[in-house]
């Protein structure tokens, strides 16, 4: 089982998925209405490291974070 | 050094002890950076999440570029609400010359501006608001869409 969580603003409960890779994250939540404002300018995290490609493979356990456009000080 | 606090920083107190633990260690610069909330659009305030695991990766990374410049990093952020003419944020460094410590605090603060996992909310009329307008994507997002 893999874990998908949302951070700051955007208001939606953590997922748990059985999947393996971050395409099939991608392609759920492509299909959640919700998420369409949010997933073009969403950075994502795989056990908190950040990643630039869905080339990554997931295993039982894992925590993916995606994180909407940042505004600190 | 990266501290977290709830609420509004206490500016005087956390620039004095910087000052103190840095005082014998032969920098010739101490150049602090202090983010006040100001009055704009009928704001009674900003709010702020963190994501800490990342916050603290990504200040982690700044600490080795400081150490290879021979200089120190410190920084200080808000949890919460911080209202009207508090202070959210610090950001300072101490080097042995000046030159470093001024270019390296312009680097840090732009980055920690485009890359730390911080979100900011105005409070205005008992809600909290994302600042979406003026927040910036990551670098490398949108992978998902």
């Amino acid at each position: 089982m893999v874990k998908v969580e949302f951070l700051g603003p955007i208001q939606k409960e953590a997922l748990e998925l059985e999947i393996d890779n971050l395409n099939e994250v991608a392609a759920i939540l492509q299909k959640d209405d919700a998420m369409k404002e949010w997933l073009d300018n969403c950075a994502v995290a795989v056990n908190d490291t950040l990643v630039t490609s869905l080339e990554c493979a997931l295993k039982d356990g894992d925590k993916i974070s995606l994180l909407p456009p940042v505004c600190g000080g | 050094m990266l501290s977290l606090y709830n609420g509004a920083l206490d500016v005087p107190k956390i620039l004095k002890d910087w000052y103190e633990a840095e005082a014998k260690s032969n920098y010739g610069a101490y150049i602090p950076f202090v983010g006040t909330v100001r009055s704009e659009d009928g704001i009674d305030g900003l709010s702020f999440d963190i994501y800490e695991p990342i916050l603290e990766s990504w200040f982690k990374d700044w600490q080795k570029k400081a150490k290879e410049k021979g200089a120190v990093i410190k920084m200080a952020h808000s949890r919460g609400d911080v209202m009207l003419h508090e202070s959210s944020y610090i950001a300072a460094v101490f080097s042995p010359k000046r030159r470093v410590a001024l270019e390296f605090i312009d680097e840090f603060v732009e980055d920690f501006k485009a890359s730390a996992p911080i979100w900011k909310y105005d409070l205005k009329n008992g809600q909290r608001i994302y600042a979406k307008e003026r927040s910036t994507a990551i670098k490398g997002s949108g992978i998902l869409a």
